[in-house]
């Protein structure tokens, strides 16, 4: 048995690395993408996956299934609680961009 | 250089730092979150002082967490008062 | 540990960063928005240094309720004046906060070695309390009186607001999207409330964070547009207010007639003396943190 949790640390850091990774590719994202819509793009889809992909290597690491449920149950909360959050700041912005565009009608916009 | 002197210094600096803030800008919503954040120096200080030993000092935390909720209930009093509108005349009676 | 020192390090400078840009952004809104992810970085730092009890209630009052609070102030205040001369020149500000930052430092310094005999107290005294977790034993049982106070002190800061409230919030109509989702966090915010509120008494949790919690609930409800507008005249929003310094009140002054002392406790009915003040002091404190959010006076103006 001593064998098999070496072994499940060891499986667990590509996992914890790839999150890592994901989590900085998102905030590279967020920092240096051009409007709201690219910026949230980056943010929820790459963050929830580096999210399920920690989830994934502290599940191999802990020592029971309840923590496991709990972080699985964690996941699938941020999850859909990121993909409310992103339609609502993607509409409010495209509202916003609306009445921009509106308000601009003289010269050619190229609001989305 | 011990973990506790980190957050020790820690919490004075961001004392400091909200204190200048209190100094230096004159919106009233600033000056409201330069308060918090003094208040959130103190909590700092506090807690790094309750994980000193191995066993951590509940007395300390519970000071913290009343402090906490003071504070929270002090803001919301402070952010009335600083965006209550003088000439509201809409208070004809009060049950 | 360097490790260990290097994580410490970097989320202090994190939190200076945070806090240096939060309180001196152009844009109000911009630096409430830091000002809130400022709120979270510190429940972060208190799970780092073991008091996850101040963790939650951080991410539920600081970080949360705070902001929205300070948002709806935000959107009641009048635009902000472009670039005003500084009260006080920068070179003199800067120099005498790094000058009280070195006596500070200087002052704090021989603390970060002396000990503490009080966690050996609780310890021996935790068997009698009534519960196993020692800062839920703290709160309600060796210094309740600090919670009575801080009960009343959240009514004397309901009291005052009430005096300066407007009347009525303009809420837009809510999404379908944000009305669906606030009905499908409202269980889960109780659940959570509910499971903090029993925890407290052997894990952290306890009371306040339980409160919190109920408190965020009924404003995401509020905000979608699910529930009507809270007002202090109702009075099923008073006795809850009320509810929790009436209890602890009551049961000090019970204990004052008929036992030991103000708030000296019988031994045999600590655990449910406690577990009676938590549930009200629960709902009163959820009850109060809505009303300061978003509680609304009797007669909206048209």
């Amino acid at each position: 048995m001593i064998e098999l949790n070496t072994w499940l640390c060891w499986l667990s850091w590509p996992f914890l690395l790839a999150g890592l990774f994901f989590f900085l590719a998102g905030t590279v994202g967020l920092l240096r993408f051009p409007d709201a819509y690219s910026r949230l793009h980056a943010v929820t889809k790459a963050d929830t996956l580096g999210l399920g992909l920690l989830v994934v290597g502290l599940s191999l690491r802990s020592d029971s299934w309840q923590s496991v449920t709990q972080m699985l149950l964690v996941w699938l909360l941020v999850m859909a609680s990121g993909a409310t959050a992103c339609q609502l700041l993607a509409r409010y912005q495209r509202d916003a961009d609306r009445v921009d565009a509106k308000t601009h009608q003289e010269q050619p916009s190229d609001a989305r | 250089m011990t973990s506790t002197l980190i957050y020790l210094c820690g919490g004075v600096t961001l004392w400091v730092v909200g204190l200048h803030a209190l100094l230096v800008q004159r919106h009233a919503l600033r000056r409201i979150m330069a308060v918090n954040v003094m208040g959130s120096g103190v909590f700092m200080v506090m807690v790094a002082l309750a994980s000193r030993d191995a066993a951590v000092d509940p007395v300390l935390q519970a000071l913290v967490v009343t402090g906490l909720v003071v504070a929270a209930s002090a803001t919301a009093f402070a952010l009335r008062l600083a965006t209550a509108d003088p000439l509201d005349k809409n208070e004809p009676e009060r049950k | 540990m360097p490790a260990e020192l290097l994580f410490d390090l970097t989320l202090i400078l994190l939190l200076l960063g945070l806090a240096g840009a939060a309180l001196h952004t152009r844009t109000l809104y911009t630096s409430i928005v830091l000002f809130i992810v400022f709120g979270l970085m510190l429940a972060l730092t208190w799970a780092r240094l073991g008091a996850v009890d101040l963790a939650l209630a951080e991410a539920a009052i600081g970080a949360g309720l705070i902001g929205v609070m300070l948002l709806a102030a935000l959107a009641r205040s009048a635009a902000e004046p472009n670039t005003q001369p500084a009260r006080v020149p920068l070179s003199i500000s800067l120099l005498l906060a790094v000058l009280v930052l070195a006596l500070l430092i200087r002052a704090i310094q021989p603390l970060a070695d002396s000990n503490s005999v009080l966690p050996a107290l609780v310890d021996t005294h935790l068997d009698e309390s009534g519960v196993s977790h020692p800062v839920t034993a703290v709160l309600l049982n060796f210094r309740a009186w600090d919670t009575l106070l801080e009960l009343v002190v959240l009514l004397l800061a309901l009291i005052g607001v009430r005096q300066l409230g407007r009347s009525g919030m303009a809420l837009p109509p809510a999404w379908p999207l944000l009305r669906a989702w606030s009905q499908m966090l409202a269980p889960l915010t109780i659940i959570v409330g509910g499971y903090l509120l029993w925890r407290g008494s052997h894990a952290p949790g306890g009371a306040f964070q339980a409160g919190a919690v109920l408190a965020a609930g009924a404003v995401m409800l509020r905000l979608a547009g699910l529930l009507p507008a809270i007002r202090w005249s109702r009075w099923p929003v008073r006795a809850l207010m009320l509810g929790g310094v009436a209890t602890f009140a009551l049961v000090a002054v019970g204990t004052h007639w008929m036992g030991a002392g103000w708030l000296n406790y019988p031994p045999g009915w600590s655990k449910q003396l406690i577990l009676l003040i938590e549930i009200t002091a629960t709902l009163s404190i959820a009850t109060s943190l809505t009303v300061l959010v978003i509680g609304e006076n009797e007669h909206p103006t048209p």
